[in-house]
């Protein structure tokens, strides 16, 4: 029995939402007239449970992976191989009919709000417009839009704004606001404060726990920031080149990190206390190699300061270290949970 | 090293003048990382464009001094303004890609530096392939003839930061150095600048709306709000005993904890318009302590201590 296994059967109780085992997404590359055709191993191998109203945060360098995770899951592209399961239905053989139901559960919030809200439309029409092409009339969909606004905390008279008269926080929870109006089970959070300032990075965090909290949302976020993912996730996992190589509670991935590029991710993240500044770092050298030729055996095995010779011939598989917290590394191989 | 003193920079509009920066006074020593920090529009990047006069030229005005080693640089003609770019002060963008020719190999580029002061070329070429072993770039004898898209971000910004050394510069500009990098490169770059100072004594002015990069490698720090000095002092002065309420809310504001142990600040309201030009605090209208004294009449400048100084009428 792998790790994950092990991790699936002990979540059995719970609900499981989100549900995905051994997804890959290659991207085919022409090789020229006479070579082989290339691919781009985006995603390669993820497996990855996520209970109801659980926060799951995604991180990684850019190129690992992790926004095409939450693409297939939208399914705005399809999975090369491998199942994902939302609320127990195969998103990759959902008929006509559950695909539709399928897309009001699963929303999502991008980084930059302002390129994906109309500029010729009001407010009330871009939020109104999800229910409208779900069938709702369009009276109740507008008496939703001004509900909705309560929730994220606007006044209703912002509805018959232009988005070029908001702020980006503004906009932002305008965003997010669309989202909420088809009553999603699911909303995968795609860098949602990257491009606001704290003062309203905080404003749009908090506003998202509270929905959260009261609509018992499941939510999947991707962030590069890890102070973010600490504040904000109750699990994390972290990608390396399309694979998953650690993933569990956020306390002990970001507190007690197993994989040495989870380590290097944490020790490289700026911490806010400038008496900490003198701890010793371990600086990641080189950078993440290309997603074509990659090694052999573990992808991070370039990069890697505790490598050996078994890491340069196979790929390691993922080990249980503790209860919910698996690691893709042979330095914990042979233990067992709970040693 | 570089002192401000009284910097305002204004933009002409119909009937008057809008001031994007106001009244800034700051001094960088000799071998110091100062940074200037602040949420988007508070002037940071106005401030060093100001320092090395790449403003538009034509609708703004630069009001008090600039002085650079004694000298003021508002004095200067623009030939001799010339001179002090790149060789007195260096400047790194947030975009490399933007600074590099996409057709000229990246070593090139360095070398152009580095022929300003007319050595022969083979020696050129040997001096770019120390600086690129220096910045840690990957094979740097065949890195030099590679053309900047051939890099990735990280390695681009090493570039930069070659050319800019090559001109051995005594104060760099550092304009938003690792935001668009991943993190694991911005701890690289990091490395590369505290080293710089260590090595050479540059003294580096940051400009970043990262607390986190502040409080890594910063000496001091300057807090900006809507184009003034809100509270400057050492960095330790900044994140231990914030006594300005805008530094105050936001270290408070900032997500340095589990969601279990209390949810994070807020700071209601927005930033005032450049336009609004109302007498009193700018941060009057978000203040949890204000009062009609702060909406009438501009805060006076109080000292902590020698370096810790905050603009504040109730504290």
């Amino acid at each position: 029995m792998t790790g994950t296994e092990n991790m699936l059967a002990s979540q059995a109780d719970a609900e499981i939402m989100i549900e995905m085992s051994g997804v890959k997404k290659y991207f085919p590359l022409r090789g020229g007239f006479f070579g082989p055709t290339l691919k781009v191993r985006a995603v390669d191998g993820v497996s990855l449970t996520v209970n109801r109203g659980g926060i799951v945060g995604l991180v990684g360098e850019s190129g690992s992976g992790k926004t095409t995770l939450a693409r297939m899951i939208l399914k705005l592209v399809k999975p090369t191989e491998g199942v994902i399961k939302i609320d127990g239905v195969d998103i990759t053989k959902a008929t006509a009919e559950q695909e539709t139901k399928m897309r009001s559960e699963i929303a999502v919030v991008f980084q930059d709000p302002a390129s994906n809200l109309n500029p010729r439309q009001t407010v009330e029409s871009s939020i109104s417009r999800p229910m409208i092409i779900h069938g709702v009339k369009k009276s109740d969909a507008r008496a939703q839009a001004h509900d909705v606004m309560s929730m994220i905390k606007m006044d209703e008279h912002y509805l018959r704004s232009y988005p070029h008269q908001l702020s980006g926080g503004q906009l932002q929870r305008i965003a997010i606001a669309r989202a909420l109006v088809l009553k999603p089970k699911v909303i995968i959070l795609d860098e949602p404060t990257s491009a606001l300032d704290i003062s309203v990075q905080a404003q749009v965090l908090n506003m998202l726990l509270d929905l959260q909290e009261s609509m018992n949302l499941t939510y999947m976020i991707i962030t590069h920031d890890l102070n973010v993912i600490r504040y904000f996730s109750d699990t994390v996992a972290v990608m390396y080149l399309g694979k998953l190589v650690e993933y569990g509670h956020t306390e002990e991935v970001t507190g007690n990190p197993r994989h040495p590029y989870t380590q290097g991710l944490m020790g490289a993240s700026p911490i806010l206390d400038p008496s900490l500044r003198g701890r010793t770092k371990k600086l990641l050298p080189g950078e993440p190699g290309s997603l074509i030729n990659l090694p052999k055996g573990c992808r991070f095995f370039p990069r890697c300061d505790k490598a050996d010779g078994r890491c340069e011939k196979r790929e390691p598989d993922d080990v249980t270290v503790g209860p919910n917290h698996t690691v893709n590394c042979f330095l914990y191989d042979g233990r067992k949970a709970g040693d | 090293m570089l002192k401000l003193d009284r910097l305002s920079v204004e933009y002409r509009v119909r009937g008057g003048y809008l001031s994007a920066v106001k009244d800034v006074s700051l001094n960088i020593g000799e071998g110091e990382i100062f940074a200037v920090v602040g949420e988007s529009g508070c002037g940071k990047s106005t401030i060093a464009h100001s320092i090395m006069r790449l403003l538009p030229d034509r609708n703004e005005r630069v009001l008090g001094g600039i002085y650079f080693e004694g000298h003021d640089l508002n004095a200067l003609n623009d030939r001799q303004m010339t001179g002090v770019r790149g060789k007195k002060i260096g400047m790194i963008f947030q975009n490399p890609l933007d600074s590099l020719n996409p057709v000229y190999r990246s070593g090139s580029q360095v070398a152009e530096a580095i022929f300003l002061d007319k050595k022969n070329r083979a020696e050129v070429w040997r001096e770019v392939i120390e600086f690129y072993r220096e910045m840690k770039m990957p094979d740097p004898a065949q890195s030099v003839r590679s053309f900047p898209h051939e890099l990735s971000g990280g390695m681009r910004q090493r570039v930069m930061i070659a050319m800019m050394l090559a001109r051995n510069p005594k104060l760099l500009i550092a304009d938003e150095p690792t935001t668009a990098l991943d993190v694991t490169i911005e701890a690289q770059i990091l490395e590369i600048m505290s080293r710089l100072r260590a090595d050479f004594n540059t003294s580096i002015l940051l400009i970043t709306h990262n607390f986190g990069i502040v409080a890594e490698i910063a000496d001091r720090v300057a807090v900006m709000y809507a184009g003034e000095v809100a509270e400057q002092g050492s960095v330790f002065e900044i994140f231990q005993s914030p006594s300005h309420p805008y530094t105050e809310l936001l270290m408070k504001a900032l997500p340095h904890q589990s969601k279990r142990e209390g949810r994070l600040r807020t700071i209601e309201g927005s930033v005032p318009r450049i336009t609004s030009a109302a007498p009193g605090c700018r941060f009057c209208n978000r203040c949890p302590a204000a009062s009609e004294r702060c909406e009438k009449h501009a805060p006076p400048v109080k000292h902590l201590s020698s370096t810790h100084s905050y603009a504040c009428h109730n504290r």
